[in-house]
């Protein structure tokens, strides 16, 4: 029986997005074909990692990926440099956590200086977000957005909460957006054309279904984002064609595969390999299901995804 | 090819006589072409539609087992090309590889890490499958040698020879003879000798070709040599070959039917960075794959690779759930500590284990959420207030402990004071919100 290649063409396409200006720009999204099916249709832009940083020393994150900024993570211009110049990171994603109100309760003026200054010190897209609250985030990411101007950054994450006043300032300031739900896609759906309907263009929405860590409700941030890119591709529902983030770091640090040493559990073998491997393997199976946009935390990890996306390109 | 509903009823005997549960000859067949009954329901059926319709209706995708025992795997018979639309059958099996050219120490240590290698995770237990075991030498002597070890040392462990030397197969075959071993390395060059020896030791066959198309005719060929459990390797080099190459032929057997791709797929992940092999491997599981060969299997690895497995292959409708009631967590005692939370099986093991962790004998008390974790059964309604109360009030569990404290979890404080309202007489304490943090606050209590 002669064999013919099932191949399959897709109506819809997802939107390419730029991020960054001049030389340091990048882009994401753009294919038209499900994640790395380059065997049937145009994928113009390989998945991007970003290099997450953050506004205060990272207190909360275990020691193996803490150790990996000893020296820099106390200043986030620092860490931004050495993210790029030794690390070779071609974005970075700047959480402003110490705005958190439970927290350093930095106030929004404080966390623009730190934006400031860190564009002022990079030439790589800069990703800005909150510390998901949902009233302050509203306030730290206005004021962020003016700060940054014409920077064309990618900044969120706007929520069903807070969304307006975040698009508002996205828009007026000619920034990327972007829109978190929680996990289904309906209310990703949803959020998308709330935020249009503010007369937001589409094509620069980035969602976030959200994350979570392998182990951890992986499978349902997997589903719901192989099912966003069918409806973008098969049906071609514009509302679900913007390209798709994935906060991996953030999920993967803190649960215990990542932390509890080896020789408490001798069945899990190295935590070294064990927490990088968990933030590799989370941010694959991601991509997998259709992310462009990564979040990483360490660099082991992020070298890896990066050897992984060169062999899937 | 599938059948349509109306080509399965020309060959059913049309007496509706209702033996196979469904009202009519041509209800049954509908069912037949959803392929949600089987041929066997109908008694009557002749011998000549059965050879037809079983064709027709057998699965997509050839079940095949490897191995035998306890440890025997299933694969096939998968049935959908994405996880939200139905559950993903027949979880991957992960092998090493060991070559016959790698020094006995290292050949043992695999060994010994294959044996080792079990991890129980939310009540499952999962191990590394197979061995594959390579001729890379070329030489049959040291291929059997090294297989002699395997089945000596790991003898319940299925074992997958790969070689394309039938001398060699045969050598090292044996010592796997009627164990559901598989014998790798059928290609169209030496079929009729390896399928010979595969089938002198009730072995199954995996088969290689370049290209799917070569691989279809070679399935044909070694099928008409008397071989129907195959296992295909399309023979991908780069992970983007094997996303390729796994989903043409997921979709050729799923939604054209076309059964000379309607096997089990083998994909060789091996990479010399482990880690960069753990992530080819992640696209083996999330991709179709129900062999992934890999050169290493550290424990980190394992861990990682077992759990992806588990979340890709779990059911999207139902979460797996433990049974609601008071667990005894150690040697309890009417002072021991109670504590509560929900049935969504990852919530009960993650909380049991730390309490295990902790040494504290405890009382785990566990409300039937339909599944949800804290936070989700809580803002889903179901881990309310009122629930709990009514839950801890039938439970029964009062009379077994000499105080009245229930903790919660940390995740769920706002509970606290309306539980304290509904259950009278009890203490409501907050808990740690993470579970990692149970051992030193129950520790801290015991003290
Ligand atoms: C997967 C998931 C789902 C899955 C359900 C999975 C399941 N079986 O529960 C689905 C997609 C169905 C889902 C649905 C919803 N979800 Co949901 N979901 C999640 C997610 C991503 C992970 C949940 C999980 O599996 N956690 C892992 C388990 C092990 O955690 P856990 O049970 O809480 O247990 C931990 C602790 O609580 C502690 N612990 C447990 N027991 C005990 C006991 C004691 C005594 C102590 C001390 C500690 C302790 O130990 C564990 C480990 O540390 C979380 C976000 C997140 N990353 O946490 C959101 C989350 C829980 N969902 C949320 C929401 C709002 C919903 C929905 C209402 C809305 C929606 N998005 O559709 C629905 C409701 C469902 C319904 N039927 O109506 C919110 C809840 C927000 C809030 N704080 O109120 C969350 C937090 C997301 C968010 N950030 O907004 N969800
Ligand atoms: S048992 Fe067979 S003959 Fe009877 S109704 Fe069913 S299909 Fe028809």
């Amino acid at each position: 029986m002669a064999f013919t290649p099932p191949k399959e063409s897709y109506s819809g396409k997802v939107f390419p997005v730029e991020a960054g200006t001049g030389d340091g720009a990048v882009s994401l999204g753009g294919e038209n074909v499900l994640p790395f099916h380059a065997f049937e249709g145009e994928i113009p832009n390989k998945p991007l990692v970003a290099y997450e940083i953050q506004d205060v020393p990272p207190a909360d994150w275990p020691d193996e990926v803490k150790s990996q900024y000893e020296g820099v993570s106390d200043d986030p211009v620092k860490w931004a440099k050495h993210c790029i110049d030794e690390l070779g990171a071609k974005a970075i994603a700047l959480r402003l956590v110490g705005t958190h109100p439970d927290g350093a309760n930095r106030s929004a003026d404080d966390a623009s200086k730190t934006v400031k200054d860190v564009l002022d010190a990079i030439n790589v897209p800069l990703i800005i977000m909150g510390s998901n609250h949902a009233e302050k985030d509203s306030e730290v990411l206005v004021k962020a957005s003016e700060t940054a101007k014409d920077k064309n950054c990618i900044i969120g994450k706007a929520q069903e909460a807070n969304y307006k006043t975040i698009a508002a300032a996205a828009m007026a300031n000619n920034h990327k957006l972007i829109a978190m739900s929680e996990l289904d896609i309906n209310l990703s759906k949803q959020l998308n054309i709330l935020i249009t309907q503010m007369g937001f263009d589409n094509a620069r929405i980035i969602t976030d279904p959200m994350s979570s860590a392998l182990g951890y409700g992986l499978e349902y941030t997997y589903s719901v984002m192989e099912r966003i890119r069918l409806a973008a591709l098969t049906q071609n529902d514009t509302t679900m064609q913007p390209p798709m983030m994935a906060d991996v770091g953030m999920y993967v640090w803190k649960i215990k595969e990542t932390q509890a040493p080896e020789s408490d559990l001798p069945d899990w073998g190295s935590l070294k390999e064990r927490g990088i491997a968990w933030e590799a393997v989370t941010a694959s199976s991601l991509l997998l299901a259709g992310a462009e946009l990564l979040v990483m935390r360490h660099p082991e990890a992020v070298k890896t995804v990066n050897s992984f996306v060169e062999e899937l390109s | 090819m599938a059948l349509s509903g109306v080509e399965i009823f020309k060959l059913l005997p049309k007496t509706n006589c209702k033996k196979c549960g469904h009202p009519t000859c041509l209800a049954f067949a509908m069912k037949l072409a959803q392929r949600q009954a089987t041929l066997d329901a109908c008694p009557d059926v002749s011998e000549e539609a059965k050879q037809v319709l079983g064709e027709a209706s057998a699965p997509p995708i050839r079940p095949i087992t490897l191995g035998s025992g306890d440890l025997a795997v299933k694969m096939g018979e998968e049935t959908v090309l994405f996880r939200h639309e139905k559950k993903f059958v027949n979880p991957s099996a992960i092998a090493v590889a060991i070559k016959d050219t790698e020094a006995d120490d290292a050949a043992d240590a695999k060994i010994d890490a294959v044996n080792s290698s079990e991890i129980d995770r939310v009540g499952q237990k999962l191990r590394v499958d197979a061995i594959a075991i390579m001729n890379e030498s070329g030489d049959a002597s040291k291929l059997e040698a090294l297989a002699q070890k395997v089945a000596q040392k790991a003898p319940n462990v299925a074992a997958i020879v790969c070689t394309e030397n039938a001398d060699a197969a045969e050598a090292a075959l044996k010592n796997f003879s009627g164990k559901g071993a598989l014998l790798y390395g059928v290609t169209d060059a030496n079929a009729e000798a390896m399928v010979n020896v595969a089938k002198a030791h009730k072995a199954s066959v995996g088969v290689k070709a370049d290209g799917l198309d070569a691989l279809s005719a070679l399935t044909e060929k070694v099928k008409g040599l008397g071989i129907d459990d195959m296992v295909i390797d399309p023979q991908s080099k780069t992970a983007k070959d094997m996303i390729e190459n796994n989903t043409l032929i997921r979709r050729a057997a799923i939604k054209k039917s076309f059964k000379p791709l309607g096997f089990p797929v083998i994909n060789f992940a091996t990479r010399d960075d482990s880690m960069l092999e753990t992530l080819v491997a992640s696209v083996g599981i999330c991709k179709f794959a129900s062999i992934i060969v890999i050169n290493s299997v550290e424990k980190w690895k394992n861990l990682a690779l077992f759990t992806l497995r588990q979340n890709i292959y779990t059911d999207p409708q139902v979460p797996m759930q433990v049974e609601q009631k008071i667990y005894e967590v150690g040697d309890v005692t009417a002072d021991s500590p109670l504590l509560i939370t929900t049935n969504f099986s990852l919530t009960y093991f993650i909380v049991s284990g730390e309490v295990e962790n902790s040494r504290v004998p405890t009382h785990l008390a566990v409300m039937d959420c339909e599944g949800l974790s804290v936070l989700t059964a809580w803002a889903a309604g179901k881990f309310t207030a009122g629930k709990i109360a009514e839950f801890i009030k039938e439970s029964g569990i009062a009379d077994k402990v000499s105080h009245k404290e229930l903790i919660l979890p940390g995740y769920v404080a706002i509970l606290s004071g309306a539980i304290e309202e509904k259950l009278e007489g009890w203490k409501i304490t907050v808990g740690p919100r993470e579970a990692n943090a149970l051992p030193a606050f129950l520790k801290s209590r015991a003290a």
